[in-house]
């Protein structure tokens, strides 16, 4: 298995679309993170004694996107690009039969280039914050604390795996599908479905479901909008917004849009208005990472199953 | 001499077709068996299911005394397997390409690249294992599949028509190859093949095999004498085309 995430990996760090794609990521990362230094820069001045301001770095808009979103948005890509070819290209060159006339056991195969791609992708995302907390620095001036590096720790790890599931998808996609076309042009027509048409879609089957005739009547509304944004946690995408946005946020009390507050409620909730401590934003996202990881290994189990059955023939 | 491949009754279906039905066979030790048939007779299909990579819907098939269904690894460590057109990593080097196969075989290093060296010179490609693989001709890439297996020191090889689309000094050097090893390395060969004349050249005994029946097993003095009597030659291409007729 080693040799093969090491071949793996030798093959991705000198293949011309990684570079490309590597370039890319960073120049808008660097770009907008600059934007978004600007603009952070622009709000604080005149507030007295602002906390977390580092992680504001990641989480406020430039001029477009924040890095967060842009991770969420583009993440999937990388993964993309590093698995969609996996198996059906040792297919495709006919080496996929010599290599398991090896002595080595199937799952190997997989298992080796899925390690690779995710050092990949950990390397690649690990150099990103870190290249841009050096910028930010230099150009906010603050020292991040203790506890923000730890919540930039946890929300790395968070987008790691989060990429990693695009990767388990698109391998399982190399699988499944011989051509390496199809493959890719699958995993992208899913990427775009649960970033752009999620939503949509949630909102539909929610309206179906549990329609809302009238706009006043609050249970109507509230039971509408909970199945939206149930059916909306299909896509992992969503599911990683909505995790790391209390992990970069410890302000963020709730990873849900709907928040019934009492009128009393409301005012002890503005009196009483501090951040959170990590374990505690930890506690609230728990379930989105348990349940992206879930996805990762319904894919993988999927993989196997079919990889395992497949006949290997080369022509 | 030991039996190193053993089938009985191997059938393996497709959605209702068969593909090879009932197959016996067996192939002793240090002998090289040609298995002949027309295209989509099954061969592959057989050789794929000797080595695991395919489940027989029914029978058995016994490789150096393992169950490739059950125990394909230790199978996989002493069969060389020669793909019909293999393929290789096109951006690596010949030597590179070696080199991965080795590491898969978890050979350690000093001997890995003896091996290498000595499987490359064996094959003749000593001079241009520093090449690209991509810019091999298909001789070139069809010997350097044999020094693929060399590397692994393999009791047996079961090469799929060796010497598909090779020109005639191709072919010549390729069969030339392949008795050497099985004459100076006792190395068992198993090959399967359409052109007859080459396998005529080289094997001490055949298979024939159409539409997924073996039709005929034995040397080919037995098998002429069987179907046109003392007195005919033995030519390989009549006694193929009288089974073949018959089938």
């Amino acid at each position: 298995m080693w040799t093969i995430c090491r071949k793996e990996l030798a093959d991705h760090f000198t293949s011309i679309r990684f570079l490309l794609l590597f370039c890319l990521i960073f120049m808008v990362a660097l770009v907008s993170t600059y934007m978004a230094a600007e603009n952070v820069h622009k709000a604080l001045e005149g507030v007295a004694k602002p906390s977390h301001v580092f992680l504001l770095l990641f989480n406020t808009p430039g001029k477009f996107f924040s890095l967060v979103q842009f991770v969420a948005f583009f993440g999937p890509l990388l993964g993309i690009i590093m698995g969609f070819d996996a198996i059906n290209r040792e297919r495709h060159l006919r080496t996929l039969g010599k290599l398991l006339s090896q002595p080595i056991f199937r799952d190997a195969v997989i298992n080796g280039k899925f390690l690779a791609g995710v050092i990949t992708v950990a390397l690649v995302l690990t150099s990103l914050l870190l290249l841009l907390t050096g910028m930010g620095l230099v150009i906010l001036g603050v020292v991040p604390g203790l506890e923000e590096i730890a919540r930039l720790a946890v929300y790395l790890l968070i987008s790691i795996a989060y990429v990693s599931f695009w990767l388990g998808l698109a391998i399982l996609f190399s699988i499944v599908f011989r051509s390496l076309a199809t493959s890719a042009l699958a995993s992208v027509a899913l990427w775009i479905f649960f970033s752009f048409f999620m939503g949509f879609v949630a909102d539909l089957a929610a309206d179906a479901v549990r329609p809302v005739y009238n706009r006043r009547d609050l249970q109507q509304v509230v039971a509408n909008q909970r199945l939206a944004h149930a059916v909306s946690l299909v896509s992992p995408t969503a599911l990683y917004a909505e995790a790391t946005g209390p992990i970069l946020d410890p302000f963020q009390r709730s990873t849900s849009r709907l928040l019934l507050v009492t009128p009393l409620e409301g005012l002890s909730l503005e009196r009483f208005r501090g951040p959170l401590p990590l374990d505690q934003s930890l506690f609230i996202v728990w379930p989105h990472v348990v349940l992206m990881t879930a996805l990762t290994l319904i894919c993988f189990g999927i993989g196997y199953v079919t990889f395992l059955r497949q006949e290997i023939r080369t022509t | 001499m030991a039996a190193i491949i053993q089938t009985r009754g191997l059938t393996r279906r497709y959605n209702g077709q068969t593909a090879v039905e009932d197959l016996s066979l067996e192939v002793q030790e240090g002998e090289i068996f040609g298995f002949l048939g027309p295209n989509g007779a099954g061969k592959t299909t057989t050789i794929l299911m000797l080595l695991g990579l395919t489940e027989p819907s029914a029978g058995t098939a016994r490789v150096l005394g393992y169950d490739p269904v059950r125990d394909p690894l230790p199978i996989k460590r002493q069969v060389g397997y020669l793909p019909e057109n293999v393929g290789f990593y096109d951006d690596l080097t010949g030597r590179e390409n070696l080199r991965y196969i080795a590491e898969l075989n978890c050979i350690p290093e000093p001997e890995a690249t003896a091996k290498i060296e000595s499987a490359l010179a064996t094959v003749g490609l000593a001079e241009e294992g520093d090449k690209l693989v991509g810019a091999y001709s298909r001789g070139m890439r069809q010997r350097l599949g044999i020094a693929e297996l060399l590397v692994k020191d393999p009791r047996l090889l079961i090469l799929d028509e060796p010497t598909l689309g090779l020109d005639p000094d191709g072919t010549n050097k390729m069969l030339d190859l392949i008795r050497d090893l099985n004459r100076t390395r006792g190395i068992t060969v198993m090959l399967s093949s359409h052109l007859l004349d080459q396998v005529q050249r080289i094997c001490h005994r055949v298979g024939i095999m159409i539409k997924g029946r073996l039709v005929a097993l034995g040397t080919i003095e037995e098998l002429a004498r069987r179907k046109m009597g003392e007195a005919a030659g033995l030519d390989l291409q009549e006694i193929y085309m009288r089974y073949f007729k018959e089938a």
